[in-house]
C-alpha cells in the first residue's frame, strides 16, 4: 500500500464517483421521485402510488411482466446447453478451439443486427420456411414471428441462439481454469465420464453456475429491449412486448414518465433482488470456506 | 459416515477395466458440429445473401450465391447515409472508451494501491452497478439532458456510454492492478516519483494486455448498443451505425440482399477484431465470473 495523504485517495477516485453519480445515483433517485408524481408530469404533485396502480390495472403492463417471466424459462435452456458444449469441449476433442470460435460468433454481433437479420430468416417466406418446405416439412412453416401464439417463442429461440455462446465460454474458461488432478485421479481409479462429471466437474462449476443462472436471469428481464425493439416492435398486438419496451412506450412515445418511472423501480427492485441473491449465496460460500480451511 | 461409502466405491470403480465410456467420441462430435452448424447457419445466410441478386434470393434463399453479385454493398453504402453513421459510431465508441478507461485507471489505482475509508464500499457499488440496466436510468437522463441541451450531442452521449461501462471498468483494472508486485513499485517509490508518475510509468504500461482487454470489450458493447443511442441521438445525421440500420431496414424492407449487404458491413469492424484478438474478447467476457 502506498502511504498518502488522507484526501489523495478521494481525489483519485472524483471523476469515477462524479460520473456514477451523474449516470446511475441521479437518475435513480429521480425516477424514483417521478414515480410518485403526476403521471404525465415529473414536475407536478405528488400522487401517492397512483402511478402503480395505474400501470397494474393497464393489461398492456400485465401484459409486458408475464412475458418478461416467460423469457425467465430461457435460463434453464441457457443454462442446460452451455454447461453441456462447455463440458464436450473440455474433453479436449479435435478442433475443440475451432469449435469455441464458432459457437462465440453469435455473441460478437449486435443485437440490433441479429435481430434484423432472424426477421429474414423466420418469415414467412423466409429461409427456415423455404428449407421445412423443401425437406417436406411444408406443415411446420409456421409464420414464426407474425402469430400471436408463437412470436414470443421466437423472440426466445433468437435471445437463447446469441446468449449461449456467452455461457459456453464462460463455463470453458471456468474448466480450464481448473486443476487437472482431481480428475486424472478420478480417471485413473476408473471413474467413468458420467461420474467425473458428476462428481468432479459439476461441483467444482458451482459457483459459476449460481452466477450464470443470476446474470442470464437479469439479461432476460431487463437486457432484451433491443431483440424485441429489432425483430417485433411488441407485435403482433401486445404479444411480444416486454417490460423494458412498455418503459420505453409509456416514457417516450406516451409522454407518461410517471407511469414509466413506476414500472422502471420495480424492474430495478426485480434486478437488486437478484443481484442480492447471488451476493448472499457468494457469501456464504465463502464463509463456508473459511469454516473448513 | 462417508468411510463405508467410500470404500464401497472403490471397490465398485477397481473392477477390471472397461470403464464405461460415457459419450462416445463420435457422439460428442455429432453434438458439436450440430451446434456449430445451428450457430453458423444464420451468419451463412446474412454472408451469401449478401452476394446475392434480389432475383436469385426470391428464386432460392437458401442457395449458393453464384455468380458473386457485389452491387448490393454500393447500394447499401449510398441508401443510408452509411459512412456518416459509421463515423458517429467510431467517434462515440472511441470517446466513450478513452473517460471509461481514463476514470477507471484513476479510480482502481486508488482502490488497489491506497488505503482509505469507503474503498470497499465503493467497488462494491461498480460490482453491483454492472448489472442495472440502462432502461431504468433512461426516463430520468432523458428530462435531465433536455433541460441541459445535451440531447444530440456527441459528449452527452460519450458521457452516458462511459458512465455505463465504468463501473466493468473499475472493477477489471483494480483486480488486475492489485496482481502487479509490490517491488516493482518500490524501487520507483525510493527514486521519489509521485504518485501519478508511478500510475503512469510503472503500472499502466505493465497492465498493457488489461487495458486492450478492457478497450476491445468497451468498445464492442458501445458500437453495439441501441436504446440510448436511439432515443438521445434522434437525428439521422447523428445516428449511431446500429440505429442506422435499424431505421435502414425498414426503409429497404423489401430488398433481403441489399440489408444483408448492409448488415454484414456493421458487423465486419467487430468480427475483423474479434477474429484477430479473440483471446481478448473471451478473457474480457468472463472476467468477474471466474473466481469474481
Amino acid at each position: 500500500m502506498l502511504r498518502t495523504r488522507f484526501w489523495v485517495p478521494y481525489a483519485y477516485i472524483a471523476p469515477a464517483a462524479g460520473l456514477i453519480a451523474f449516470i446511475f445515483a441521479y437518475p435513480v433517485a429521480k425516477m424514483i421521485d417521478y414515480s410518485t408524481r403526476y403521471p404525465d408530469d415529473p414536475n407536478g404533485a405528488r400522487v401517492g402510488t397512483r402511478n402503480y396502480r395505474l400501470a397494474f390495472e393497464d393489461p398492456t403492463f400485465r401484459d409486458a411482466a408475464k412475458h418478461s417471466a416467460l423469457l425467465l424459462l430461457a435460463v434453464p435452456i441457457l443454462l442446460a446447453i452451455s454447461v453441456i458444449v462447455a463440458v464436450l469441449l473440455y474433453d479436449r476433442v479435435r478442433g475443440w478451439r475451432f469449435y469455441r470460435s464458432i459457437l462465440f460468433l453469435p455473441y460478437i454481433l449486435a443485437v440490433p443486427i441479429v435481430g434484423i437479420v432472424a426477421g429474414y430468416f423466420f418469415q414467412l417466406n423466409g429461409v427456415l420456411n423455404s428449407i421445412l418446405r423443401a425437406v417436406g416439412l411444408g406443415g411446420l412453416a409456421f409464420d414464426w414471428l407474425g402469430s400471436e401464439r408463437l412470436a414470443l417463442w421466437t423472440v426466445m429461440i433468437v435471445i437463447v441462439w446469441r446468449e449461449v455462446g456467452f455461457g459456453i465460454v464462460l463455463f470453458l474458461a471456468r474448466l480450464l481454469s481448473m486443476s487437472e488432478e482431481p480428475i486424472e485421479a478420478a480417471r485413473i481409479d476408473g471413474a467413468g465420464w458420467w461420474r467425473r462429471l458428476r462428481h468432479i466437474i459439476l461441483p467444482e462449476l458451482r459457483g459459476t453456475i449460481e452466477f450464470y443462472v443470476v446474470v442470464a436471469a437479469i439479461t432476460m428481464l431487463a437486457w432484451v429491449f433491443a431483440y424485441v425493439y429489432t425483430l417485433t416492435s411488441g407485435g403482433p398486438g401486445t404479444s411480444t412486448t416486454v417490460l423494458e419496451l412498455y418503459i420505453y412506450n409509456q416514457g417516450l412515445v406516451n409522454s407518461l414518465p410517471g407511469i414509466a418511472s413506476a414500472v422502471a423501480v420495480l424492474l430495478l427492485g426485480a434486478t437488486t433482488i437478484l443481484i442480492s441473491i447471488l451476493f448472499w449465496i457468494r457469501a456464504r460460500a465463502r464463509d463456508e470456506e473459511v469454516t473448513f480451511a | 459416515m462417508s468411510e463405508p461409502d467410500g470404500v464401497l466405491a472403490r471397490v465398485v470403480v477397481r473392477r477390471p477395466p472397461s470403464p464405461r465410456p460415457g459419450v462416445p467420441k463420435l457422439l460428442k462430435h455429432v453434438i458439436l458440429v450440430a451446434a456449430a452448424l445451428l450457430a453458423f447457419y444464420p451468419i451463412w445466410f446474412m454472408l451469401t445473401t449478401a452476394f446475392k441478386g434480389q432475383h436469385d434470393y426470391l428464386a432460392n434463399p437458401y442457395s449458393f450465391p453464384w455468380p458473386l453479385t457485389f452491387s448490393n454493398f454500393s447500394e447499401a453504402v449510398q441508401g443510408g447515409q452509411f459512412l456518416t453513421w459509421f463515423k458517429n459510431s467510431v467517434v462515440l465508441t472511441v470517446g466513450a472508451v478513452i473517460v471509461s478507461t481514463g476514470f477507471a485507471a484513476l479510480a482502481a489505482f486508488a482502490i488497489a494501491r491506497m488505503r482509505f475509508i469507503g474503498r470497499n464500499v465503493f467497488l462494491s457499488v461498480n460490482v453491483a452497478l454492472m448489472v442495472v440496466p440502462p432502461v431504468v436510468m433512461l426516463i430520468p437522463l432523458y428530462i435531465l439532458f433536455t433541460n441541459f441541451n445535451l440531447i444530440a450531442t456527441y459528449r452527452g452521449v460519450i458521457l452516458i456510454y462511459a458512465g455505463l461501462t465504468l463501473p466493468f471498468s473499475v472493477y477489471l483494472l483494480t483486480n488486475f492492478f492489485r496482481s502487479i508486485p509490490h517491488e516493482l513499485i518500490e524501487s520507483a517509490l525510493t527514486d521519489g516519483a509521485s504518485h501519478l508518475r508511478i500510475l503512469l510509468q510503472i503500472i499502466l504500461p505493465l497492465s498493457l494486455p488489461a487495458l486492450v482487454t478492457l478497450v476491445v470489450v468497451n468498445a464492442l458493447w458501445v458500437w453495439n448498443e441501441l436504446l440510448i443511442a436511439l432515443v438521445f441521438l434522434p437525428q439521422d445525421n447523428l445516428r449511431t451505425l446500429m440505429v442506422g440500420v435499424t431505421v435502414f431496414q425498414s426503409r429497404y424492407n423489401l430488398n433481403v440482399p441489399v440489408t444483408m449487404a448492409g448488415m454484414l458491413l456493421a458487423s465486419l469492424p467487430m468480427v475483423v477484431l474479434y477474429l484477430f484478438g479473440q483471446r481478448f474478447f473471451i478473457r474480457g467476457l468472463t472476467a468477474g465470473a471466474i473466481k469474481g
